[in-house]
Formats: C-alpha cells, structure tokens, sequence
C-alpha cells in the first residue's frame, strides 16, 4: 500500500489549505498527518485530489507551516475518534483528544466522525414530550426527545441560560431513563464554557456529560470538527447504549463563519454574503444527525444556538437553519430590553414536533388549542400596539384595550419567570388559560366549546 | 454479452469524478465507480474524460480507481410493487437498505427497486396473434387494492404480439409477452427500465377542465388547480409548505400520488411513513398508502442523488399516467433540488448567472414543470399529472432566482404568507398574492355542482380585497374611524378568515372539506355579508351583529359539521337568519 509514503514538500499553503504535489494513492476524504520542524503534528482531510496533487485542509490551522520543512504523511482513511461510556464526565477538544489532563481514554471502539445518514425508514417518528419547566417553551412551543430545536439569540441575549436552564430542568414524565448531556462550544469565549461546565456542575449532571471545546483562541477550521465529534459520541450513547442524550451546540454562527473562510481559501463561487452554496447541505449533515431509531431505546435531542447578526433572523445561518431543524426558539430584543426572562419571541418561535407530543394521555387535552389560541391573540396584540403608537391608547376601541391587557400580561406572567423557576406543564396550562380568560369568551375562536366550559374562568377567579 | 467499458479516476472533487479511457460512452450513461462500484452518472463529455456524478458517498475514492459502463443510460424500474414502496434519489429501495444494512445508509449497496421473488396475478385481456402497437394493453395486475396495473407495450416497441402468457403468477422478471417488430424480437415482463431523464410519449396534451379537489378550502375555492396543472407553494421555512404537501398527498382525489422528499428533513417522510399506512381514505375506506409512492432523499443523503430524485419520481408519475390514472406530484423542496444543481455546477467550473445559480437553471425547472399534464395516452385514455412544487426562498424572499423562474412555468401561486403563520393562520397562503390561471378552465366543472359557485367565489374574494384595502386605513387611525358600512366589511371579512380560510389540518373534522361544504358555509358567509349590511345601512350596530351568537358560531361550522351530513350548517344558517331577522325588527335592542 502506498498511502504511507511521507512527502516532505508542499506545493502552496492558502488559509486552513495546504497543497501538495506528486501524490500518489490517496483518496478523497482521506485523513492526513502534518508535522512542523517542531515535530508538532496537526491533523488534516483531503478535499480534492487528483493525478499529481492533493487539496489538505488543516484543522488545527496553517500558521507556523513552512512550505520546505514541512511532513506529510496521507493516513488513507476518514476521521475517526474513539467512543466509550467512559468518556463521559470528561473535557476534550474539538478533534476529540482529551485536554482535562487525565489519559486518553481505553477503546477498541471507534467511529467515523462524520457519520452515515440515518435510513428514513429506519426512524421512529419523535413524540415523547420533555418537560423543559420553561412555560413559553412547554406551552407553545414543545419540545420533543429526538427533536433538533435550535436557540436563534442575538449578541448579549441570555441563550446560555436558557440552555441550561433546559438542561437542568429536562424531564420526561412517563419514565425515568437515562439522562445525558454532550456539550460543544465552537469559537466561544472560556466564560461561556466555564458558565455551562458549572451549571452543569451545580444541577449534579457533570458526571455524565462530555464536553468538547474548540474555544476562539483555536484555530477556526477545528470548529468544523467539533460538532461532529460530539455527534458521534452522542451517537454511540444514544444509538448503542440506549442512552437519551441532550447535545447542546453553541455557537452555530462561529461555525458557518469557518465554513465560509474554508470555501474562500478554496476560491468557490460564494452565494448569500459570502456563505457557500453549500452551507445548507453541510448544516444538514450537522442538524439531522438527531432523533430516535425504529426499534433503539435512546435518542438525541439537539439545542443548537446561534447568534443572529444584527438579531437579522432572515441572515444566511438562522434562515438555513431554521429551514432544517424541527422549529425555533426565538429571542427578542424587545422583551430582553423590558428585562423578561427569558425573551422568548411569542410569534417567530415554533415548534414543529408539538403537534403529535401534546394533546391527552401526552400533556393535557386543551394543550394544542391554547397554544394555538395565545398565539392568534398575542399577533392581534402586536397590531393593536402597532396601530396604538399611530392613533394613541385613548382612541382604542374597548376590546382593542382589554387586547393590550392580554398582551401585557401574557408577557409579565406568562413568559416571565425566574432561571430558578420550574413549572409543571399543568401550571403553564393553567397560566395560559388565566391570561385568555382575560378576554371575551367569543374571542377564543381557536378553542372548542367544552374546553371554553372547562376552563375559561370568570373574571372573580381570575385575579 | 453486454459489452463493458472500462477506464479510470484521474480526479475526485467531492462527488464529482473525473474519469479517463471510457471511449465511446455516451452522456447520462451510468458509470460504476471505485471498488465499491459507486453509482455515477456522466454528466458532461469532454474530449477523452468523462465526468461523473457520483450519487453515493466517494470518500476514500483515488485517482487509477477502475470506473466501468455498460453504456446504459440511468434508469427508473417500472412495474408492479412501486405503489407503498419508498426509494432513495437513485430508486434503490429503502426498506431493503436497512434490512441489509441497519439503520444507516452505506455505500455501495444494489438492491432491486422491486421484490424479484414476489408473484403477481397476471390477468391478460387480449389474445396472441394481433397487432400490438405501443400502448397497447395486454393484461392487468392487482398492485394494491386501489391500484389496478396495467400492462402495456411499452413506448417504441409495435408488431405482432406473438406470445401472451396465460393468466398465472408471475415475478417481474418472468417474460410475459412477445412482441415481433419489424427491428427485432421484443421480450415483454411485468417491469421494465426507463431513462429518468427522458419524458414519456404520448398522444397528444388535452386542456385540463378538472379541478384537483384537494379538501383544502382556500384552494379549491379561491386558487384551484386544475388536474394535469402546476403549482407552486413558495414560502419561507414554518410557513406551511410540508404540511399543505402533505394535506394534498392525504386528501387530494387523484389515483396515485408520488411524494418527493428532496433534500427536506428525515423526520418528515417518517412521518408520511407512520401516517399514511393507517390514514383511511373516506372516499374508498382504504389506507392512503395504497395510492402513494415516496422518494425520499433527504437533506444528509447525497447531493447528486438529491438532483436526480424529482427526476425518479416524475418517471414514475408518467408510468401511472400512461395506464390512463390521474397522478398528483408533491415535490418538497424544488429549491433543494436547484441548490444541488448549483452545488454541482459551481464543482464543475461553470460560470455562474444569478446568486451562483447555472444558467441554465431556468430551462431546467421549464422541463420539469412540462412533465405534468393531461394527455392522451399511447393507449388512448385520459391520464394526467398534476406536479406540485415547494419553493424554499432564501430569508422568505420571493425575489430570489428559483421563486422568479418557477413563477413563469406554474399556473398556480400559492404564496405563504409569514405574518399569516405568526399568528398561526394555517394554512397562511396568503389570499392578495397567490393566483391561479385554471379558474375559467374549471368553472364549468364546479357550476354543475353548483350553479352559484363562481358569483360565490368572487363576492367573498371582492370583500378579502376591499378588507385589505381598508386594512391599510385602519392602521392609521383605527377601525373605529371607519363609516359603519366599511367597519362591517371588516367584521365579515374576518369572520371569512376565521370560518373559512383557515383550516386546521390536526382537527379531525376540518382536515379535508368537501366542495359540497366549501360551498354551504360560504354561502352562509355570504348571507351574513349580504342581510347584515342591510341592517347597517338601516342604521343597526355593527357590534350588535357581532354579538349575535349565530355569528360567532360561524367559526365553529368547519370543526362541528360532518361533511357526510350538511344538515346542521343549514339550521345554523336558518338560525342566523331568524337573529337578523329579529334585530331587523328591533334595532334598538339586544
Ligand atoms: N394547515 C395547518 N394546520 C395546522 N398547523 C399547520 C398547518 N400548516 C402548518 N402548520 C404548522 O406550521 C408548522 C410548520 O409547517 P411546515 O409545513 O413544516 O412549514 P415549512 O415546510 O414551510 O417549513 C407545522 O409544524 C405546524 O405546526
Ligand atoms: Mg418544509
């Protein structure tokens, strides 16, 4: 075989590329070892190949390669990192090697970090709800196990406690199985992953986490690894060991951004502000590795957060995530500001899932029709205040008015509520049908009649 | 003795190949790649190289890699066994694969589309020793309990029928006709290739006069479409596009439906997995899966197959068609599908016209769209295709190359609108921007149903259009501005929103609307609408009117009201009509 053959010179080196020439028996995807003159390896993938040449990206980066001087060994296989339970409990970088200073640790078991794609008709169509003890997450926009339901945040906005708000709270109510959280920052600062690792820590559930960090000061091209490497633990545990696993992904935007350094270097035509064309197909290969398997006990269920550029939710990475993942939980600028927590967007936020994971014998029987209902009254709200600062509040029609209570309320009370704070999908019900008893029984248009009989409370109780 | 091309890779580029020493093959011939013998397709000739689409994962592919042909083009298999069945782009079987391979994909795996073990009852209906022309039909096959399949002479081949096997079990590998031409011997099965890319012939294209009933009340109403049409559902992602494609998949009254995941999520086709198979069919009792043939290829499977899967599955469509049925093509998404054509273009150097799209991205879309249809098959019957696509607009902007080229070759436009999907107004097509160009084409169609149907239609869509032009005034100086008349447009209006346009696809009643109901409860709108803005002018309140029960049950009419049993719909409106009535008498009180 001769995909062993060191070669000791590059023809190039562009960004995270380096090229090099002669190459004989290496195949596309290919792992490749790089040594300095220091002797510091650095691991990379072949992205184009042909009769004399080789296209290498470099994940841990260019910097400080010589174009003399520098090794190249072409390992003639793809990418794989090594998956046990033990890895549970540990930190590693984005390429998966251990930085917590205890030894790598002990596994015949490796996987392919890039994975294979999941048979459509191999999986089980996700309905289990989880309780997250967020109401404007469990009321309006449920979230499944399996599910892939990202966090779209804007710069200083509270995604990081809100994620791990969800990842103290999360409880399935039928069962207790078990629990598992795999953490990957990409191109985050040290606090925010020193944030999650205590959170984490202090709800006791840093024993049976992993964590993967390829923080800013990495290089950027890591960031592209790092999701998958800890996909593929998650895979392993969810998949092999029947274990449901949470895996937050945090921050998708600084990974689009090395996609899109990577696809420069390489001169591709550039489509939406500079992002390839194939940004879509390559977050795809990220977000749908979740879910749950026909006949597998466990599953994985993915919060990926990313912040929007100027809070831009139409800007290339929100837009082509939201295109692929199972909904959205948007946060507002707006609510940030009045000082709610947390700022969940009442309208842009959704979740696509919720339809067959609610409803009797799953939550509550009038679930699906007040979520439906708060939302349609909470878009009236937003025109009204709209037409309210052209015409002024005075000039409002009466059920106008009685429409802004509602809004207020809905926010102050509903969405509102403390990092601390815990509630029972029943109380969030309960809330939801105390702020719609605010309104005239003929304005729930979206509910049934028996519901309205059961629920509406007359104004006495309602205080 | 199949003659075999042989060569090898000289370049890898993601999935595109390059490949030397295959002379004499011929574009979209399929090539066979590496030692895993990937499945490729030649894409573009140019001198001495040929370059290759490689539909399945190439990592680990070389330069000096063995590339081989037979020189055939890439091909659908079309015969008994499609019908329930769900395909990858490239039609390898997907229940197969994870028999064969778990639950992930793998590479390299071939496997037959259809069950070669499985025996069909052959039927024949026509006897050996005539002439046989292409089209003619020779015998059926009972595919599913909805599915009658006929079989045919297949497109080119005409003669003598020499040999017609007796009616018996067959598989579909078995031969069951013989067919003498003048060019040669053709053996006839039960299944046969053919060319993904190539149309099926036919006759000759009829005008479409009748509509695709879809049970969805603001398209039948207001933007039908016709049978044998095009649409398009441009929407940005939560606005409804999955779900109005599958509301159509489910209660559409074509034949056959073949729904098209392409390069669209894994969870969805698992849910057209889990549901249709135990959805009834009112129309016939029977599970909807019995009519339905899915292609998924998702968004983590292959690019290139991703391209070719609407291709695949319009074929398939075009089969059904040419046994006389009416088929219904959801495609979800077209833009997925023109992202992996820009994918692949932008691989191969091509210059690129709008937002890196190739420029040939219009002529492309024009052909697709032009497969649907109704023709006069070879055989001589009605068959046609209605193709539905999804369009996935960049950041929900309909401006955008795939939304603006779609629009030219589709005559129906149904917009989704976000603020209507906000507010979770469902379905959100939105009522000022969709179009469609069928309505005169149809009208005859639904006038014998009922003869007031168009005059309906077009008094409620004048009272949408007035409301949306008062809306603009409204949100300057509030409604209570407006003169009273105006205001109680504004109350019919949304009480046509409410009642009617919005449509609740999980509610189990209101999923699917008859047209018989469509028409009551708009009428029943009308009545409102038309009595109600008397009593205004006759100076009785606008709120009052509102406040009428017999209004604000309007809305309840689409959930509470059976469609095999209308009756109720009539009393609610005798109902209605009594309450004006009364406050026409007393104006000044309730
Ligand atoms: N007709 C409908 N009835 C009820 N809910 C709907 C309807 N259409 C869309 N929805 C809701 O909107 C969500 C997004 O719809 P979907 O069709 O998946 O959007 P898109 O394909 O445009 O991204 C669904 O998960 C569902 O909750
Ligand atoms: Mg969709």
């Amino acid at each position: 075989m001769t995909a062993e053959i060191e070669y000791t010179n590059l023809s190039g080196i562009s960004g995270p590329l380096i090229f090099v020439d002669g190459v004989a028996g290496v195949g596309y995807g290919d792992i490749v070892e790089i040594r300095d003159k220091t002797d510091r390896l650095r691991i990379g993938q072949t992205l184009e190949i042909d009769q004399e040449k080789a296209v290498v990206q470099v994940f841990e980066g260019t910097s400080g390669l010589s174009v003399t001087d520098t090794r190249v060994t072409f390992v003639g296989r793809a990418l794989e990192i090594p998956v046990d339970r033990d890895m549970l409990g540990r930190v590693f970088d984005g390429l998966g090697r251990p930085i917590d200073g205890a030894p790598q640790v002990v596994t015949d078991r490796v996987m392919n970090v890039n994975g294979l794609p999941i048979n459509p008709w191999s999986r089980e169509y996700p309905r289990d709800f989880i309780q997250t003890g967020i109401s404007a997450i469990d009321g309006m926009n449920t979230l499944i196990r399996g599910q892939k339901l990202p966090i779209f945040s804007g710069s200083g906005m509270p995604h990081n406690r809100i994620a791990a708000q969800i990842a103290r709270q999360a409880r399935i109510l039928t069962a207790e199985e078990e629990f598992t959280v795999i953490f990957a920052a990409m191109g985050v600062k040290f606090d925010v992953a020193r944030f999650f690792i205590d959170s984490l820590e202090e709800s006791g559930v840093l024993t049976h986490s992993a964590i993967f960090l390829s923080l800013a000061d990495s290089p950027s091209i890591e960031r592209l690894v790092t999701p998958r490497t800890a996909l593929t633990l998650a895979e392993y545990l969810a998949f092999e060991e029947g274990m449901h696993v949470l895996v937050i992904l945090t921050d998708m935007t600084n990974y689009c951004e090395a996609l899109r350094e990577l696809s420069s270097s390489r001169g591709e035509i550039p489509s939406r502000k500079g992002y390839p064309g194939y940004l879509y197909s390559d977050l795809a290969s990220v977000y749908e590795r979740a879910g749950r398997l026909k006949g597998g006990r466990g599953s994985i269920t993915q919060v990926p957060i990313l912040t929007m550029p100027s809070d831009d939710i139409s800007h290339p990475v929100p837009d082509l995530t939201g295109y692929i993942t199972e909904g959205q939980i948007v946060l507002e600028r707006a609510l940030f500001n009045k000082g709610i927590y947390p700022p969940i967007a009442g309208l842009p936020s959704l979740s696509r899932l919720m339809k067959d994971g609610i409803g009797e014998g799953r939550t509550r029987r009038d679930h699906g029709q007040v979520a439906a209902q708060l939302f349609a009254s909470y878009a009236k709200v937003k025109r009204i205040r709209a037409l309210a600062a052209i015409v002024g509040e005075e000039e409002l029609s009466e059920l106008d008015k009685i429409y802004l209570k509602f809004g207020t309320a809905f926010e102050e009370i509903f969405l509102r509520q403390d990092y601390e704070e815990n509630r029972s999908i029943e109380q969030t019900l309960d809330i939801g049908w105390r702020m719609l008893s605010l309104l005239p029984k003929d304005e729930l248009y979206r509910i049934g009649r028996e519901e309205i009989q059961r629920y509406y409370m007359p104004e006495a109780e309602n205080t | 003795m199949e003659d075999v091309l042989a060569g090898k890779v000289i370049a890898v580029n993601g999935p595109i190949v390059r490949a030397q020493g295959l002379g004499g093959i011929k574009m979209f011939d399929i090539a066979e790649v590496g030692a895993d013998r990937l499945i490729g397709e030649v894409i573009r000739l140019a001198g001495e190289i040929a370059i290759i689409q490689v539909y399945e994962d190439n990592t680990g592919l070389k330069p000096g890699d063995e590339v081989i042909s037979y020189g055939r083009p890439l091909s659908v298999l079309l015969g008994p066994g499609l019908i329930a069945n769900i395909y990858d782009g490239i039609q390898r079987p997907l229940v197969g694969i994870s028999e064969a391979c778990g639950s992930y994909i793998r590479k390299g795996i071939k496997l037959s589309p259809l069950d070669t073990q499985k025996k069909w009852d052959f039927r024949p209906l026509v006897k050996a020793g005539g002439v046989a022309g292409e089209g003619t039909l020779l015998g059926e096959v009972r595919e599913s309990p909805l599915v009658m399949h006929r079989v045919l002479v297949p497109p080119g081949v005409s003669g003598k029928l020499t040999k017609l096997a007796p009616a018996g079990a067959y598989t579909i590998e078995e031969e069951i006709f013989t067919v003498e031409a003048e060019t040669g011997t053709y053996a006839g099965r039960l299944a046969a290739y053919w060319p993904v890319r190539r149309p099926r012939p036919n006759r000759n294209r009829k005008k479409p006069v009748v509509p695709l009933i879809t049970g969805q009340r603001i398209i039948d109403t207001f933007f039908p479409i016709a049978r044998g049409g095009t649409a398009a559902i441009p929407g940005g992602f939560g606005t409804g596009k999955t779900m109005t494609q599958h509301a159509l998949a489910k209660w559409c009254n074509a034949d056959i439906i073949v729904y098209i995941g392409c390069g669209e999520r894994g969870n969805e086709m698992t849910d057209v997995l889990t549901d249709f198979p135990k959805l009834i069919d009112e129309r016939n009792g029977r599970p909807l899966i019995e009519r339905t043939v899915m292609i998924a290829n998702t968004s983590n499977m292959p690019v290139p197959a991703r391209e070719v899967s609407i291709y695949t599955g319009v074929t398939i469509a075009e089969y059904y068609r040419d046994m006389g049925y009416s088929v219904a093509v959801m495609a979800d998404s077209t833009s997925r599908w023109a992202e992996a054509l820009r994918e692949l273009a932008s691989r191969l150097g091509d210059m690129p016209a709008e937002e890196g799209f190739p420029p040939y991205l219009a002529t492309r879309l024009a052909e697709f769209y032009e497969r649907a249809g109704l023709v006069e098959t070879l055989s001589g019957s009605d068959g046609d295709i209605t193709i539905i696509g999804a369009v996935s607009p960049p950041g929900g902007d309909f401006s955008e190359p795939v939304t603006q080229h779609t629009s030219r070759f589709v005559r129906c436009f149904w917009a989704l609108d976000k603020t209507l999907a906000d507010a979770r107004h469902y379905p959100s097509i939105s009522w000022i921007e969709s179009y469609t160009e069928y309505l005169a084409d149809i009208e005859d169609w639904w006038k014998t149903l009922d003869a007031r149907w168009f005059d309906i239609r077009n008094e409620a869509m004048n009272i949408l259009l007035e409301d949306h032009r008062l809306e603009q005034v409204v949100k300057l100086v509030g409604s209570d501005a407006l003169p009273p008349a105006q205001q109680y447009i504004l109350l019919c209006a949304e009480t046509i929103k409410n009642a009617f346009l919005q449509q609740n696809s999980f509610d189990p009643e209101d999923k699917f609307c008859s047209p018989e109901k469509q028409i009551r409860i708009l009428s029943g709108l009308l009545l409102l609408y038309r009595r109600g803005l008397d009593l205004v002018q006759k100076g009785v309140g606008v709120k009052q009117i509102a406040a009428l029960d017999a209004v604000s049950g309007l809305v309840r009419l689409k959930s509470e009201i059976p469609n095999r049993d209308l009756s109720g719909i009539d009393a609610h409106l005798q109902r209605l009509e009594e309450a004006l009535a009364a406050l026409a008498a007393a104006p000044t009180g309730g």
